[in-house]
């Protein structure tokens, strides 16, 4: 194989493993725009939480790296939980104290406060953790599949078990959501909620309960994402949600705000622009890039390419 | 018979504006009522009242021997009141089928771990429901009709599927906001038929607002008549007809007048 097509498709890759952790990010904004047309600007900083808060975990009990036997198949799994569950929890404390109150307020006022919330976050965060960049250890073995698993020679490229971890943690995150919102009653719900919430506590559907729920199930997808980065990344510093959550918020209105399927697929687009331009372009365009797709999309076409919806939408 | 729904001393004022004044209102069981009135009466913010979407400003209101002022439409639907809207509410991007379970929602007992992991005993509440649910489509006829999205629906059928959508939650009191605006003649005819049918099958109360007279004095046991959010009227069709502050409100004075006039 050539080098330039090794590297294109090392690129192609890079962009997916970029598009599987914006999709996770990018769920949230959607599901929370869905319900209450609410773009949660503090939604990327759960994303940072839940690389802090793993971090802190993994640190507590003095794992040892790499993971190995029952670390790696028992503690893992439990320490994705314990993340999902406090980001979970820590995004419905946001939208109780920051977002209810607002909950009949002229749309402009909730949206000022989640930009609030974001940089209270952001501060917290840096008084936490420091505000410099921070080593998240190795955590996960890294094993070089075409090398040392599958005997192949290629020149450059490279993936490893890590790759195999990423995927295998955000695919069924993303497919099993898609699957909650579309077959349960709960998910059910929440979709009659994103339609029309009067009509939908009128057959007894309890709205802030499913509005809750939608905080809690995007907040967990972030944290999730945010310690997949982590092991996968092993670096970042307290504004990393920022720009992460700016480039999933253009993912999700690539694909169509509100639109459950639209995030995901915006999110692939988006990591690969990403990979495209830090690789052809430099990885200073690539931003450029990516912003100019979100206000190109913002003035022709608003609805995204999935179509937006007032609601969550099952196609 | 004795009252589902009542309403004592009633007033919801939005700041200056009071919209329902001081409204007595007694509703028996299985009977079939209408509220009537002009635009801006109050008609409807007296149904937002009795669903919880509103807190009344004074007063209070009992549905079935409870006090329901203040709590939440999603309980009062438990409680066992059913609604539709003036402007036809549908989830519509989802199915037929899909907003009459919906509907059924508040009754399945499945919790959120029950609804992830869907254990025999979830399916088969799943299945019930299914069933039932298909049931009430044929039963407002619209069978056939089930996997299509309720958008795609023709505006008849978007009000039956309304009615059954109420249903779902196995209502005591269905109220219906003018159930038949937008209808052509024979709709309205269909409409009022299946209204009087709702009661008789099924023992409901039923509570109207409605601006056909012809529907109104067709089916309804007692009219209700509000003006400035205040009743002017109430009693059988055929007194309602006779009423002269009736006839003073919807045609005015002048009106009034020329019909003593012929007298």
């Amino acid at each position: 194989m050539s080098l330039e097509l090794e590297l294109f498709i090392q690129q192609v890759f890079n962009g997916l493993t970029i598009g599987a952790y914006l999709g996770l990010i990018a769920l949230g904004y959607t599901m929370v725009y869905g319900i209450i047309e609410l773009i949660n600007f503090a939604h990327g900083d759960l994303f940072a939480f839940g690389f802090f808060i793993s971090l802190t975990i993994f640190t507590a009990l003095g794992i040892p790296r790499p993971l190995e036997g029952f670390n790696l198949i028992v503690v893992l799994p439990l320490i994705f939980v314990v993340t999902m569950l406090l980001s979970g929890g820590l995004n419905v404390l946001i939208d109780r104290v920051a977002y209810k109150p607002l909950r009949n307020a002229p749309r402009l006022a909730p949206l000022i406060t989640a930009v609030g919330m974001s940089f209270a976050l952001e501060a917290l965060f840096a008084i936490w953790q420091g505000p410099s960049q921070i080593n998240y250890p190795r955590y996960f073995p890294q094993i070089d599949i075409l090398r040392d698993w599958m005997g192949l020679e290629p020149q450059l490229l490279f993936i490893t078990t890590k790759d195999l971890f990423l995927f295998g943690v955000t695919i069924p995150l993303m497919v099993g959501l898609t699957l909650f919102v579309d077959r349960t009653k709960l998910g059910k719900a929440m979709r009659a909620a994103a339609q029309d919430r009067e009509a939908a506590s009128m057959v007894g559907i309890n709205v802030d309960r499913i509005i809750a729920t939608t905080f809690f199930v995007g907040g967990a997808l972030a944290g999730a994402a945010g310690l997949v980065w982590g092991l996968y990344i092993n670096s970042g510093r307290f504004l990393m949600g920022f720009e992460a959550g700016l480039m999933a918020f253009t993912a999700a209105v690539l694909g169509g705000i509100g639109n459950i399927r639209g995030a995901v697929l915006g999110a692939f687009i988006i990591g690969l622009l990403k990979a495209m331009g830090d690789q052809y372009i430099g990885g200073a365009w690539s931003r450029i890039i990516i912003f100019a797709v979100l206000i190109l999309l913002l003035v022709f076409r608003p609805s995204g390419i999935l179509g937006s919806t007032q609601s969550i939408e099952k196609v | 018979m004795a009252a589902l729904l009542e309403a004592r001393g009633v007033s919801k004022s939005f700041g200056g504006l009071i919209a329902v004044d001081t409204l007595d209102f007694v509703l028996e069981e299985q009977a079939i009522a209408s509220i009537i009135g002009p635009n801006g009466a109050g008609k409807t913010t007296f149904f937002n009242v009795v669903t919880g979407f509103y807190k009344p400003s004074t007063g209070n209101v009992l549905f079935d021997k409870h006090d329901i002022g203040g709590r939440k439409p999603n309980q009062l639907t438990r409680l066992g009141i059913g609604r539709t809207f003036q402007t036809i509410r549908l989830f519509n991007n989802m199915t037929v089928l899909e907003n009459v379970l919906v509907g059924m929602h508040h009754r399945l007992h499945a919790s959120f771990f029950g609804a992830v992991f869907q254990p025999p005993r979830v399916r088969r509440e799943e299945e019930e429901a299914t069933r039932e649910a298909m049931g009430l489509l044929d039963y407002v006829g619209l069978k056939g009709h089930e996997w299509d999205f309720a958008k795609n629906l023709p505006y008849g059928l978007q009000r039956r599927l309304e009615i059954a959508r109420a249903l779902g939650t196995n209502p005591k009191l269905l109220l219906l906001d003018e159930p038949t605006a937008g209808m052509n003649p024979n709709e309205t005819q269909d409409m009022t038929l299946f209204i009087r049918k709702l009661r008789d099958d099924r023992g409901l109360t039923i509570l109207l607002i409605e601006h056909d007279m012809h529907v109104v004095m067709g089916i309804s046991d007692t009219v209700t008549v509000l003006d400035y959010g205040k009743k002017i009227a109430e009693g059988t069709p055929g007194e309602i007809q006779r009423d002269e502050r009736v006839i003073e409100a919807y045609l005015g004075r002048r009106a009034l007048e020329m019909l003593k006039h012929d007298d």
